[in-house]
């Protein structure tokens, strides 16, 4: 018998704010959420930048601090909040068994020592000469550490005590989706009762910016609803994103008297070569294992939809003809309201669905095009979809936990 | 019905039917053996790109195997695919093209590299006065697919699980030093799971640039002793002054045992005992005391199901900092004891330097070829013996002795420590 498998603890920062009470508010209870989005920073693209964080509440020491670029201090911010919410802070015992997996991005160049270099460089007379003089004089060595893609759960272990073991998942969106997938299998499967996942993503970074630039997936100007893209040639609007999930078995959780947020009733992943139809065949064949999964009424989907043509065309057709077939209520575009997360999209998705389900109710549209419909019931089950701009397919159910 | 074969905790063994193996010193299991226990040294002069102004200037580049456009992730790929090719047909396993199980990929970081930066750098309008703000100008107008498809970190896993047709979505994975060791992990938990009764685990990492070598550089991490090349390398001694980075990959194809007994395929060892430990004392250094290596040791002898005096032979992580060498000494014989002195352990990096990522699964598959030869490969460049190190790291020469378990070793920055039990087929 499959053991079960609860969220226990949710860290959320967004363009919203830090906490689970902030994104409630923001995106449940207030009438008409708004999106927070800087048009300025990084002209003409928008992005939704994250909300000022008092660092020193999370990561106390001013060296550890110092040791991190903004995208590994956003995640081990977002990793304290999660621990912090499943009550294990300062439990050095179960923190020394709490195996960790983060879904991970790449960390920050220095743009100022790239900027030196490319203006100089022309005009040097052995170009790959003055690169590696330059490089050897401009670079700071703790910004190899910040850069590394690992050094994010490195700097969790080094801040919060999390030290089961120590697990970093690559290839952008999918990574988040694999990394909570893992978390499921391993624990139904015992191996391994309570463990910490999820992921950051930075917006507006002009390194990363550029390597989604010359792909041409960013979306340009005013930012419109993700179902309204593909008809306009597709695109995507980044968001600043953490999102980390305390997640255990149900026997652990009770042992130590925790109340779940959420059961994890599935998580499925694909990776399609997305040849048109693909991807949608793919996510109906995990919707319809999903939909075994458990009864009650036709839940809501999350949706990680980025906005890329293809992809959100097709995805916005598999889940409209899921609702012409009543199998799901309405869809929530993520993306609208929070920006694309990249590797923290699915962590959030699945951490905003138990967010909702522990509170009795279900998230307001953010979308001008009408797919969006409210949600009149209370849902006891809710997906979340998540795929790749580029490739990588996931979905997950969260339960209610009576 | 015939019984099926379970460990000491009632869970599937894990057989390891098929290895691919690319270092510097050569393409294939067979090459690389040989010069392995031959003592021969894949380490020397950097000539992919000028070394002018380089602190160190030697490393174990592999520069046989043919790739385009000349960037980090299409060499990684190459290499990467050459290794999974040689342990899929060692297998005998699937079809072409349609592998029966998932795909655990340990990968380097990438990123766009300094001649195609300085090419859009170049070729931007130059009345936009931020750096990166006219490269992202010329880029949205560039349209580069390939470009954008190899800088994605899920590139090498997407083009692997193509090629070799795996099962799901792949799995991109970093650990840094021990990242290799950890694609391992993930694919004897899949199958001791009962996922699938397959699974491809490879490590694959030809990351040496010259901005890669200078930041290992300015964290003092890589010798200097740049005069001998094939001398550089020296785990253990006394005068060690850091490790020498390499470039390689491995690939082995797991199975749960029975499906490969009952598939007639060869069993070349199993994946005994798996585990990790996380260390929280420092991003590049570990804890004084070595409690996260000594727990990364002992959980994974007792995920093994053995006792410590049943450990044949070490493959060491080995790389030839002081600080990692005397780290591994003093944990293995918290671990072991007094037979820690008795039990032979080298470092395989002596020979192929320190391939990073892709270092876990290589001398995984060295710790197999040990069981299956009976040969040790030795600790080359072990003159200086360093007397704070009691080990016996079989210097110089290889040594033939019947070894049937193997503890392999992998360490990373960021507090990474994986270990790997591997043994012989059960009689």
């Amino acid at each position: 018998m499959a053991r079960e498998v609860w969220i226990t603890g949710i860290g959320l920062t967004s363009s919203l704010g830090e906490g689970l009470d902030a994104h409630w508010r923001a995106m449940a209870e207030v009438d008409q959420p708004q999106p927070v989005i800087d048009r300025v920073r990084a002209a003409p693209f928008a992005f939704h930048p994250m909300v000022p964080l008092d660092l020193d509440q999370q990561i106390p020491r001013k060296a550890d601090q110092r040791q991190m670029e903004f995208w590994q201090r956003l995640g081990t911010y977002t990793a304290g909040l999660a621990l912090a919410d499943a009550g294990l802070v300062g439990d050095n015992e179960q923190l020394s068994q709490t195996h960790m997996v983060v879904a991970a991005g790449a960390g920050e160049r220095d743009a100022d020592a790239d900027e030196g270099i490319l203006t100089g460089i022309s005009s040097a007379a052995n170009p790959e000469n003055f690169l590696n003089e330059r490089l050897s004089s401009d670079l700071r060595p703790t910004l190899f550490l910040a850069q590394l893609p690992n050094l994010l759960a490195g700097n969790i272990s080094i801040v919060h005590k999390v030290t089961g073991s120590s697990r970093t998942f690559l290839g952008e969106e999918i990574s988040g989706v694999s990394a909570v997938e893992i978390v499921f299998r391993r624990i139904r499967a015992g191996q391994g009762d309570i463990f910490l996942v999820g992921g950051a993503s930075v917006a507006g970074r002009k390194d990363m910016m550029l390597q989604r630039a010359i792909g041409g997936t960013l979306w340009a100007g005013e930012p419109v609803s993700v179902w309204a893209r593909p008809e306009r040639g597709g695109g995507t609007v980044l968001g600043s994103l953490g999102a980390f999930l305390v997640i255990e078995s149900r026997d652990h959780a009770e042992a130590r008297g925790r109340k779940p947020y959420a059961r994890i009733g599935a998580v499925l992943s694909q990776q399609t070569r997305r040849r048109p139809g693909e991807a949608a065949a793919a996510a109906q064949r995990q919707f319809d294992e999903i939909a075994e999964v458990g009864g009650g009424g036709p839940p809501p989907v999350l949706s990680g939809a980025t906005g890329m043509a293809q992809a959100t065309a097709e995805e916005q057709g598999l889940l409209a003809a899921l609702i012409d077939q009543g199998r799901i209520s309405t869809v929530r575009g993520s993306a609208n309201i929070l920006g694309s997360g990249i590797e923290a999209t699915f962590p959030a998705l699945m951490g905003l669905g138990a967010l909702a389900l522990s509170r009795r109710g279900f998230f307001r549209p953010v979308d001008e095009t009408g797919f969006e419909q409210p949600q009149s019931e209370t849902p006891d089950r809710i997906v979340a979809t998540t795929w790749g701009i580029w490739r990588g397919e996931g979905m997950g159910v969260v339960e209610a936990v009576d | 019905m015939s019984q099926s074969l379970q460990d000491h905790r009632g869970r599937p063994v894990v057989a390891v039917t098929g290895i691919g193996v690319v270092t510097s010193l050569g393409e294939g299991l067979d090459d690389n053996w040989d010069a392995l226990t031959a003592g021969k040294s894949g380490i020397h002069r950097i000539n992919r790109f000028p070394i002018e102004h380089l602190r160190t200037t030697i490393a174990g580049t592999i520069d046989f195997i043919p790739y385009a456009p000349k960037t980090a992730p299409a060499l990684t790929l190459a290499t990467g695919e050459t290794a999974t090719e040689e342990a899929i047909a060692m297998a005998g396993i699937g079809c072409p093209g349609d592998f029966p199980g998932q795909l655990f990929t340990a990968i380097p970081p990438v990123e766009m590299e300094w001649p195609r930066r300085r090419a859009l750098f170049d070729a931007a309008n130059p009345e936009i006065a931020d750096t990166y703000g006219r490269m992202i100008d010329i880029a949205c107008r560039t349209n580069d697919d390939y470009e954008y498809r190899s800088t994605l970190y899920g590139f090498v896993a997407e083009c692997l699980a193509e090629r070799f047709g795996t099962k799901g979505a792949p799995i991109s994975l970093t650990t840094a030093c021990a990242s290799g060791a950890t694609a391992i992990q993930l694919g004897v938990e899949a199958i001791r799971r009962g996922d699938s009764d397959a699974a491809l685990c490879v490590g694959t990492d030809c990351s040496v640039t010259a901005e890669a070598v200078i930041r290992f550089s300015l964290l003092s991490a890589l010798s200097g002793a740049n005069d001998v090349p094939e001398q550089a390398s020296k785990p253990f001694s006394k005068d060690r002054d850091g490790f020498v980075i390499a470039e390689g990959a491995a690939a082995l194809v797991l199975e749960s045992y029975d499906a490969a007994r009952a598939r007639g395929a060869k069993i070349l060892a199993t994946i005994r005992g798996i585990a990790e430990k996380a260390d929280d004392f420092h991003r590049t250094r570990s804890k004084p005391d070595g409690s996260a290596v000594i727990g990364a040791i002992r959980n994974t002898i007792e995920d093994a199901g053995i006792e410590p005096d049943q450990i044949d032979y070490i493959n060491a992580h080995g790389t030839g900092t002081p600080e990692n060498d005397k780290m591994e000494a003093m944990s293995l014989e918290a671990v072991l004891g007094e037979r820690v002195k008795q039990t032979p352990i080298s470092s395989n990096k002596s020979m192929i330097g320190h391939t990073l990522t892709a270092a876990g699964a290589i001398e995984a598959a060295f710790s197999i070829q040990t069981i299956q030869t009976g040969r040790i490969p030795p600790t080359i460049n072990y003159r200086m013996p360093d007397p704070t190190i009691e080990l016996d790291v079989v210097p110089n020469e290889p040594r033939d002795e019947n070894v049937s378990i193997v503890l392999s070793n992998s360490f990373g920055f960021g507090g990474q420590n994986a270990c790997l039990v591997i043994s012989a087929e059960p009689a």
